[in-house]
């Protein structure tokens, strides 16, 4: 494997429900000149059970995903969320467990995908164009947990013809939260009402997010109550800017 | 039989949160303070971050000498003359109160706005036995008079327009339909004027009990705690053990960093310190003056970690107003003493009674209540140990442990989460057999193949 070899994390919403998603992050990698590296007995980081609270069932999952991605060298991951949850929760996770070493070990080699272009100065090489009015969703766990502030929108911002707008008192959250979501879909769903309001008030022609949570979550409420803008992943809009997808996808 | 606490909450969330005037008030009102906030934060500090760390560990020190700080605050508060009575729950710090009432031939109450006192429910409490109370904060008297508990731990009446509060003093106090805000105030202020000059007993909170020179610290904006403190015969402050600060000095942070969270004020109009009764040669304040130092519960958080840094809490309301949850809920859905996520982070512990492991999972653990935190609480991160621990004491029921452990099961090999996936595949048309529409909307469909599938088939042939 070359220096330019990069692992995926496919998170298991992307798995299997959003595969385009973890395309898109193909396309885009390799369109920047990096090797990529799939790893199929990957399955998830663990966290809908570190979440709720079972936190012996969520040591066998991030156990398996550790043995999974020990030997990598760098892991790019579509979302803030399961970056979060290797990098920020596994030390506390695995506390007083016998790998806890090679989970701690982990966590500084995963990124999350917007991260990761900003580090390795990918806003330079983008040759990407997409003439649209843009409103970005940044998500909890990569703001808050990994503190990401403006790596996302240091990419957004080189795409010629993209306006970037932003909603007053960012960032907020869209509702999603995971097992929260279901448990109480009510309060989850007013959460991404308001939300979507906030945009809607911007006359944005695209949303744009890093976390397939909150995408899933605000497309699912934005069908609800006719919020019209598309709802992308950031790799998503990066693929159809830089006219990656391919005829027959 | 009454709904679960849980069955409760869940009904009342839903009912909040499809209320879209409650939600504009509420957000209205937040509104108002949240920028003064963040530019008070900017202004009054030199470094704000800096500010709430320090005070973080100012509030830890004080945990950490807390059994030699309350005794420190009790030598000092009696050698002036003043009692201190400790209350290891609810009960017992009623009965102080009634003891004390009994003694010194009370008949009425005025009270200050004092959310430690709402965990006694002291005013049904005092009704109950025979006496007259009267809040004297405006929020509070406000709620009082509607017959509910306070919404928010600052803003008790949050949730109340001028309009409303207009028919309110309309059917309980007789005024004008019409009347405005200034006016609503000065009818408010007639009422209770007479009260303080009148009541046997006053009662208020405490935000601050100082150690090292026996003091009580009490904030406030109106005025009233002030009254109450000085008219009546005998003045009762309630205050929880985890609000002792080591030293006077201490107030030079913890004054601008309370009032600037809480209500986006540099300082609040009236900062009272009280060290005893009236003493000799003075002319205003109370012949006795107690001290009740409660418990509550909070040995419980002190005695566990991660948990105790949740005592470092001064109640700004700072992270209610942040949440997410809180402003799609309100302050009432709770159920509790204290809401939002600092309520739902000590009610668990501060009840015991393994009822409220539900309040730890309505949060989606944005965060923002941990970015707000004064004093430095990691409340979103508490948020997840709580949920930890109702697993480990086996209060989540049947149900989702056993999804949980099934999901995992599945996920801890590739092999089983493919299965798995064409199984979901092939069964999703049953879903609405299993899964209710509401929740079902919530659900996207699965995508025709999974990402690893993709993989094989596309990758294989690279």
């Amino acid at each position: 494997m070359s220096d330019r070899t990069v692992s995926l994390f496919i998170p298991c919403l992307v798995d299997q429900v959003y595969p385009e998603m973890g395309w898109a992050m193909v396309r885009v990698l390799r369109h920047l000149g990096y090797d990529v590296d799939y790893r199929p007995d990957q399955t998830c980081c663990g966290q809908p059970a570190f979440n709720a609270g079972q936190w012996e069932e969520a040591r066998q999952v991030a156990g398996h995903c550790v043995k999974v991605f020990g030997d990598a060298a760098t892991v790019v991951c579509p979302s803030g969320s399961c970056t979060a949850m290797i990098r920020e929760f596994y030390p506390r996770l695995f506390e007083d467990d016998p790998s806890r070493t090679a989970a701690v070990r982990l966590g500084p080699k995963v990124r999350e995908f917007s991260e990761f272009l900003h580090d390795q100065g990918a806003g330079d090489q983008l040759r990407a164009s997409l003439r649209a009015r843009v409103g970005f969703h940044n998500s909890c766990h990569g703001y808050r947990e990994l503190g990401l502030r403006d790596e996302a929108r240091s990419i957004l911002e080189r795409v010629d013809g993209l306006e970037l707008v932003e909603a007053p008192g960012e960032p907020v959250c869209c509702g999603f939260g995971g097992l929260f979501s279901v448990k109480y879909d009510s309060i989850a769903a007013a959460m991404a009402s308001t939300r979507l309001e906030n945009f809607m008030k911007l006359e944005i022609e695209l949303l744009v997010s890093n976390d397939p949570g909150c995408i899933m979550h605000m497309r699912q409420e934005a069908a609800e109550n006719g919020f019209e803008p598309e709802i992308l992943h950031l790799a998503e809009l990066l693929e159809r800017a830089l006219n990656l997808k391919p005829a027959h996808a | 039989m009454a709904p679960s606490l849980e069955a409760q909450f869940h009904k009342d969330a839903a009912i909040k949160a499809g209320d879209l005037t409650h939600r504009d008030k509420i957000l209205r009102a937040i509104g108002v303070n949240d920028e003064k906030i963040e530019a008070l934060k900017a202004s009054q500090f030199r470094d704000w971050e800096a500010a709430r760390k320090l005070a973080g560990e100012i509030k830890d020190e004080a945990q950490a000498r807390l059994p030699e700080l309350l005794e420190s605050f009790e030598r000092g508060i009696n050698a002036r003359g003043g009692k201190v009575l400790w209350a290891e729950d609810a009960a017992e710090a009623r009965h102080h109160v009634l003891e004390i009432a009994r003694r010194h031939n009370a008949r009425s109450f005025i009270k200050s706005k004092s959310m430690t006192t709402e965990e006694l429910d002291l005013n049904e409490f005092l009704e109950g036995a025979g006496m007259k109370v009267f809040e004297s904060d405006l929020g509070e008297l406000i709620v009082q008079l509607a017959g509910q508990k306070p919404y928010h731990i600052i803003t008790p009446a949050m949730h109340m327009s001028k309009d409303d509060i207009a028919k309110l003093f309309h059917e309980k106090l007789g005024s004008d339909r019409d009347a405005g805000a200034a006016e609503l105030t000065m009818i408010a202020r007639r009422l209770l004027r007479k009260e303080f000059v009148s009541a046997d007993v006053g009662v208020t909170g405490a935000n601050f009990l100082i150690a090292d020179e026996g003091a009580v610290v009490v904030l406030e904006n109106e005025g009233n705690a002030r009254l109450a403190m000085a008219c009546p015969r005998v003045h009762i402050a309630i205050g929880g053990i985890e609000k002792v600060l080591p030293r006077m000095s201490d107030l030079a942070l913890f004054l601008p960093l309370l009032s600037t969270s809480g209500t986006g004020q540099q300082v609040t109009c009236y900062n009272s310190i009280v060290r005893g009764p009236r003493a000799e040669g003075e002319a205003d304040g109370p012949e006795h003056f107690y001290v009740i130092l409660l418990d509550n519960g909070r040995s419980r958080l002190y005695g566990r970690e991660p948990f105790r840094q949740a005592l470092r809490c001064i109640r700004c309301g700072a992270c209610l107003n942040a949440c997410p949850v809180f402003r799609a809920v309100g302050g009432h859905t709770y159920g509790t003493t204290y809401q939002g996520p600092i309520g739902s982070v000590i009610t668990p512990h501060l009840r015991g009674n393994g009822q409220w492991h539900h309040l730890p999972y309505a949060s989606s653990l944005c965060g923002s209540c941990t970015s707000v935190c004064p004093v430095n609480i990691d409340l979103h991160h508490l948020l997840l140990e709580n949920r930890r621990d109702a697993d480990e004491r086996r209060e989540l029921g049947r149900f989702w442990p056993l999804a949980m452990k099934a999901w995992a099961w599945v996920m801890a090999r590739r092999e089983r989460v493919e299965w798995a996936g064409r199984l979901a595949r092939w069964g999703e048309g049953l879903t609405p057999l299993f899964v209710p529409r509401r929740k079902r909307k919530r659900i996207p469909p699965l995508a025709r193949r999974s990402f690893a599938e993709e993989w094989r088939r596309h990758e294989h042939s690279r």
